[in-house]
């Protein structure tokens, strides 16, 4: 079912199997039949760990949105609440069991808190008077959900918010609590190492935690070397800038979302003779995108300049495997031939939907893919500005196409300011293609992203510049987006520059954070992942790998939060005695959300022949630039 | 040979019994057992005696009293019954006797005599008082089952984790059953009752009338009915003498007997030995005892095993034996020797003598960090003995916040428990002393708590934020946190208020807070919101039309739309729009008016500040060639070739890019080249890039 969280050097199937066991477990204390009442945002993180089959085995006959008023009917003997701790939430709890018919069968009401149990709410459940109601009140520790064979994440969409704008540390305990369960199912982990003040107080709250569990002592054999905290805060840059490989692109063009995406349906429509494409599908198409699908396994992380020539060779291989089937003679050979049949399909399947998902990621961006099958392409890449960055369009441009060729010229301006930035050109003054994209509309979170960024490779922006971007921001799209930008103020994200120092170009230098010479076919640096820009959080990782911190001590000291080394002692005969050769296993946890392009980078660490280390990731949030503005961003209305 | 069998006496054809002696009782009753509540322990345990449980006289000299005995006799404790009419008594699984009162309140007793705690089997109950109750034992562990003066049953099956249930009505139930009893089936407990000539089953759900298979007929009633203690086997003794044995599922007869007695009898209860696999019914009245029996059958009797031998040891206080035994044994620590030492240290805090440090530093010598020992439930123990500061310095041994917190909070130590709720992270123990706290103090001292601890306060801030806005503001207000009051009063002019002038006041305060706050950006910005929402307030007025909540860009753009161009200029002019944008925002707003005219006469005016390019593109999106063309003549040579190729001129294109001499641009233009009509075009950049290339 999940045979793709077992592939890596961790085995996480362990993880998602202890956490099903929980669920079933928890089923059957509520015996008979049952209905569940789903907080709506846990369903799809539900989805990645128990199908609607496991669910039945167990006797659930019936599906609900936690909603006001009266319960659905429903013929069963327990109703059980699937919610995340919020008083909210209570409250609509008790208004479905307050108006739960009573001359109707008495049925059984649980509720499981996901993923802590909480006094406050029972609290609350109980000044509503309805605590009493529940048979059963538990809790299901689902912290980290495995996503893939080596990225395990919370899902927790407000953590950075909570964390740095509000002092809410929930999501951290949470995360403590995550890594506690990692560790009884894979092993004390004997070095924590981190960076900035929430990794600080998650490293405290697992120390402590360790204090409280004296009783069990933990006999498995570690898996991990050693965990590396990281804030989101250290590196505020990174989910800025535009991902540029592919999954990250399609990320930041379509949204994934657990694991999920959903794409306009055009490109996939089934191509028939004479179909006059009269029956075009309208609803989006949804794919599932994980390792388990050995194509984009392949290509999710390379940059999206080197996705058209795999795509390519391919479609080579399986056309050839297809034409074996004149070389098939003997019987022998055509049963053969057959018995390979189904996995060819489902590769000239996976095939077309990623050339599908190629081409529409192109209109976007223009880039230019040479090879890519079924398209002619005849353009080439043109400097810019010395910047490597897509420069051709490759179809006409008549007037119906203007629309698109606008994006993609758009996608390309884009990218230069953003490298400007990145590489330190020009970003201590107003810059015309804000202004511009200010002045056309163009969306909020994309201005944002923008200025936010030009703000951090400046180390804030000078007084006169932020504030004409602000007074020009609340003209434009409204007075009461003061607040969102005090939001991102308060998260440091923008911000008037202070001492008149900016220390970007020392962290770039140091960290190497702009590569001039990057081969996006056959990368030999993180900095492929952004074309030319190394993502900081992941330089961090390396260079704690190999020759570690106290090589940067300078810079640490430059970026926020404290910077610190903890060893927890394991017996002695759990201690690991690595063979020569053998890589370290690395968890490295991003506080405050992690994007694509990082895991791709942190994927490529992983894969280097002498690199010394693999990782695990995991984080609150997988997310994109514009999905974290737009959770800083505030509505009043 | 004789000596042997002397004793023995016949029952039925094949099988013998006889009655001897185990071991006299030590103890010395002065009333009759008839005139007490007796409940003795399962598997040998203690007994308990309750004398003159009727008397409801307030006189010391005859109020009831409670004595506990062990198994053979030995007085383990006695005391004076103060509390309320008992009406049954019984034994939990874990030595703790349960003495149901009148009312529903069930008070808990140890061993020794010491109470443990009470607790009320609900509201129905105590309105209906109790009729009666019985003690039963499950898997979970002991329940308590209760029939009200109103008929009804409320049950709890298990009441170390009390839920009560109450069971469905019994239709057309007048007056009590003639007997009934607790069952425990497939993990759930049920009630079995016999009204008349019919027996029903009720679970929490329904209530069903139920047949044994092979009952004899002529039966008008049940008088007495027994289940045997794995309730697998049940009795039942009918007004016509006759005994119906057979398993409790009420699925399978296993025999039968007539007997010429109808009275009902005083009590009947299921015996036999454990492995043995003979299984009897023992039924007696006044003067009479009748054990029937039945064929043989295998049955499996659950062991004592060695963790309730244990407790058994433990509830005697013999500590050390239980030790030596756990060590003997080689029990890993948690359910061996930390366990008893746990006990230990909850029947040391009992000893009244010895001052707290003493008991303190005695139990921490004795544990240490012994894993699987709870501090915190000696700690509870310790403050259930009224020892609060000892049960305090018991507390600084426990290592689990979750545990910590509520029994400090319990003791009312609300601020202790603040800050070890803080140290632990766990934000949920957190927001709960909160609460506790605010009810506890008043506003002004739980505000200052506040102030020192500043994650509470975050975490009560975000709180009020959903919660109690108006205390959200106090909290700012009190810090002198003028930006936020600022934000504050931002949010309120949006939810709160619907007329203008409110949302203009709440502003004005907003923008008084910013000036405070030193934040002079903030606050010029909110007094444009201000001059903007009565302006649109005014155009709306005159004009008709929807303003109120555009943006002053959007309203600029709607007054273009609307042709109201004298009070666009205004507008932008007295905001101070810059030139710039407003070019974009006129272009953009005029070819959406597809008003071409007004348009190039717009582009006439001065020179623009933004280029001509962006007119060719929008022109191109509005799919007039016509007029893009107009301007891409006028666009600067910079974007000259991207203008050219926009409107479709290859060839221009490909001139002005060799003329430019610049390599991209010539990339540009060949990239848009296709083969059929652009041929000579291609050739002809083809030969510009070779004649470059020479040079």
């Amino acid at each position: 079912m999940a045979a793709h969280l077992s592939y890596g050097r961790v085995n996480l199937n362990v993880l998602r199997e202890a956490v099903r066991r929980e669920l079933r477990e928890f089923l059957d204390k509520c015996a008979g039949s049952k209905a569940i009442v789903w907080d709506e945002y846990l369903t799809g993180p539900f989805g990645l760990i128990a199908q609607y089959s496991l669910l039945k085995e167990h006797e659930v006959e019936k599906m609900f949105t936690l909603k006001g008023n009266r319960l659905p009917a429903a013929d069963v003997k327990n109703i059980i609440f699937f919610v995340r701790p919020r008083l909210e939430l209570m409250d609509i709890i008790a208004e479905n069991v307050l108006s739960e018919d009573r001359r109707g069968p008495t049925r059984d009401f649980h509720i499981l808190f996901v993923p802590r149990r909480s006094l406050l709410c029972e609290q609350r459940l109980k000044d509503l008077g309805v605590l009493g109601s529940f048979i059963h009140r538990e809790e299901y520790s689902l912290d980290l959900i495995p996503f893939d064979g080596d990225l395990l994440s919370m899902e927790s969409e407000g953590a950075f918010k909570e964390c740095y704008l509000e002092g809410d540390q929930t999501s951290l305990y949470h995360a403590a609590k995550g890594l506690m369960t990692l560790q009884a199912l894979y092993g004390t982990i004997p070095q924590i190492f981190g960076k900035g003040e929430c990794a600080r107080q998650v490293a405290n709250m697992m120390i402590r935690m360790k204090r409280e569990f004296t009783g069990s002592q933990n006999s498995i054999f570690p898996v991990f070397d050693n965990l590396l905290l990281l804030d989101r805060n250290v590196d505020l840059l990174t989910p800025l800038a535009t991902q540029l490989t592919y999954e990250g692109l399609i990320d930041e063009i379509y949204g994934i979302q657990n694991s999920y995406v959903k794409l306009p349906p055009e490109k996939f429509a089934p191509k028939k003779q004479g179909d006059g494409g009269k029956d075009l599908p309208t609803e989006a198409k949804k794919l599932q995108l994980n390792s388990a699908e050995e194509l984009y396994a392949e290509i999710r992380d390379k940059n999206f300049n080197a996705v058209g020539s795999v795509l390519s060779k391919k479609a080579k291989i399986i056309s050839a495997a297809f034409e074996e089937r004149h070389n098939a003679k003997t019987v022998g050979e055509i049963k053969q031939f057959v018995s390979q049949l189904p996995h060819m399909q489902a590769a000239r399947g996976s095939l077309a939907n990623h050339t599908s998902i190629a081409e529409l990621i192109k209109d976007v961006t223009n880039r230019v893919l040479l090879l890519l099958p079924r398209l002619e392409c005849n353009g080439t890449i043109s400097a810019h500005r010395n910047l490597r960055l897509p420069g051709s369009s490759d179809s006409l441009a008549s007037a119906s196409q203007v629309a698109e060729i606008t994006a993609s010229e758009d996608f390309f301006d884009k990218l230069t300011v953003e490298q400007e930035f990145m590489s330190g050109i020009d970003t201590d003054k107003v810059n015309n293609y804000i202004e511009d994209c200010i002045a056309q509309k163009h969306s909020l979170s994309k201005v944002l992203r923008l200025v936010c960024l030009q703000s951090v490779c400046n180390s804030g922006l000078k007084q006169k510049v932020l504030d004409y971007y602000k007074r020009e921001i609340l003209q434009t799209y409204g007075y009461e987006h003061i607040l969102t930008l005090h939001n991102l103020e308060k998260a440091g994200l923008l911000k008037p520059q202070t001492g008149g120092k900016n220390n970007y170009p020392t962290i770039r230098k140091t960290l190497r954070l702009w590569m001039d010479d990057v081969n996006e076919q056959n990368p030999t640096d993180i900095s492929y992942v952004y074309s030319g820009y190394a993502p900081l959080s992941v330089r961090l990782a390396q260079l704690l790998s190999r020759p570690g911190w106290r090589s940067i001590e300078e810079v640490l000291r430059i970026l926020p939060g404290p910077h610190f080394e903890e060893r927890q002692p394991l017996p002695t005969g759990l201690q690991k005695k690595r063979q020569p050769g053998e890589n370290r296993v690395t968890l490295i946890f991003f506080l405050g959300g992690v994007t694509f392009a990082e895991i791709a980078a942190l994927r490529f660490l992983s894969q280097l022949e002498d690199g010394g280390t693999e990782y695990v990731i995991a984080t609150t949030k997988l997310m994109n630039g514009t999905s974290w503005i737009e959770a800083l961003m505030e509505k009043p209305f | 040979m004789d000596c042997y069998t002397a004793n023995w006496n016949p029952l039925g054809d094949s099988a013998f019994y006889r009655k001897y002696e185990l071991y006299s009782m030590d103890w010395d009753l002065k009333e009759e057992l008839r005139d007490c509540l007796v409940a003795a322990a399962p598997y040998g345990g203690p007994i308990a005696l309750l004398r003159n449980p009727w008397r409801k006289e307030k006189a010391a000299s005859v109020r009831p009293v409670l004595d506990i005995y062990s198994a053979s006799g030995m007085p383990l404790a006695s005391l004076l019954w103060k509390s309320g009419p008992v009406v049954s008594l019984g034994w939990s699984a874990e030595e703790e006797l349960l003495c149901v009162q009148e009312d529903g309140a069930v008070l808990v007793y140890g061993l020794h005599g010491d109470f443990r705690r009470h607790f009320s089997m609900g509201n129905e109950v105590l309105q209906n008082r109790v009729l009666d109750a019985r003690i039963f034992h499950t898997e979970f562990g002991s329940g308590v089952a209760i029939l009200t003066g109103a008929h009804r049953f409320t049950l709890s099956a298990n009441v170390g984790d009390l839920k009560l249930r109450r069971m469905p009505e019994v239709p057309g139930l007048q007056s009590a059953p003639s007997c009934w009893t607790a069952l425990c089936q497939d993990r759930v407990a049920h009630i079995l009752l016999a009204v008349g000539p019919d027996l029903y089953l009720l679970d929490h759900a329904a209530c069903s009338a139920v047949t044994p298979p092979g009952l004899a007929p002529g039966v008008s009633s049940f008088l007495q009915m027994a289940v045997s203690f794995t309730y697998r086997h049940l009795a039942l003794f009918t007004d016509t003498g006759y005994i119906w044995m057979g398993t409790a599922s009420l699925k399978e007869k296993l025999c039968e007997f007539t007997c010429n007695i109808r009275a009902p009898p005083k009590q009947m209860v299921w015996c036999s030995r454990p492995r043995s696999k003979e299984r009897a019914v023992v039924v007696a009245w006044e003067r009479r005892l009748m054990v029937v029996g039945d064929a043989p059958e295998s049955i499996q009797y659950k062991q004592l095993t060695i963790q309730v031998l244990l407790d058994r040891l433990v509830l005697r206080r013999l500590y050390p034996l239980a030790i030596q035994i756990c060590e003997y044994l080689r029990l890993p620590e948690v359910q061996g020797v930390s366990r008893i030492l746990a006990h230990w240290a909850c029947y040391k805090v009992q000893q009244k003598d010895v001052s707290d440090e003493d008991v303190a530093r005695a139990i921490n010598q004795k544990l240490g960090d012994t894993p699987g020992v709870s501090y915190s439930d000696i700690a509870a123990r310790a403050y259930g003995c009224g020892r609060t500061e000892l049960a305090i310095k018991l507390l600084e041994y426990e290592p689990r916040s979750g545990e910590q917190v509520p029994l400090l909070l319990k003791m009312k130590r609300s601020k202790l428990a603040l800050s070890k709720a803080i140290e632990s992270g766990d934000t949920d123990l957190v927001f709960t002393v909160l609460l506790h706290l605010k009810n506890e103090l008043n506003r002004g001292d739980f505000f200052m708590t506040l102030r020192n601890q500043p994650m509470a306060l975050s975490l009560y801030r975000q709180f009020c934020k959903h919660q109690e806005l108006e205390t959200l503001k106090d909290l700012y207000n009190q810090d002198d946190n003028h930006q936020e009051l600022g934000s504050f009063h931002i949010r309120a002019s949006y939810a709160a208020e619907e007329r203008i002038e409110g949302r203009v006041a709440a502003l004005q305060t907003a923008a008084d807070a910013f000036y405070k706050a030193k934040n002079e950006f903030a606050a010029k910005a909110t007094e444009d919101q201000m001059r903007l929402l009565r302006l649109q307030r005014r155009l709306e007025d005159e004009l008709g039309g929807q303003f109120l909540d555009l943006s002053l860009h959007d309203t600029v753009t709607t007054l273009i739309l609307g042709s109201h161009n004298k009070r666009a200029e205004q507008l932008a002019r007295d905001f101070r729009i810059p030139d710039k944008r407003l070019w974009w925002l006129k272009l953009t707003a005029l070819a959406d008016l597809e008003d071409w005219e007004e348009l190039e006469k717009f582009s006439k005016s001065k020179k623009s500040p933004i280029g001509y390019l962006p007119f060719v593109e929008i022109c191109m999106k509005q799919h007039n060639k016509y007029e893009a063309k107009k301007y891409a003549s006028r666009v600067g040579p910079e974007q000259k070739v991207k203008a050219l190729l926009l409107v479709g001129d290859v060839a221009q294109a490909a001139d002005v890019a060799i003329e430019h001499r610049n390599e991209a641009e010539l990339s540009l233009v060949l990239s848009h080249c296709t083969g059929a009509t652009d041929g000579a075009t291609a050739d002809k950049i083809q030969r510009a890039r070779a004649q470059a290339q020479k040079k």
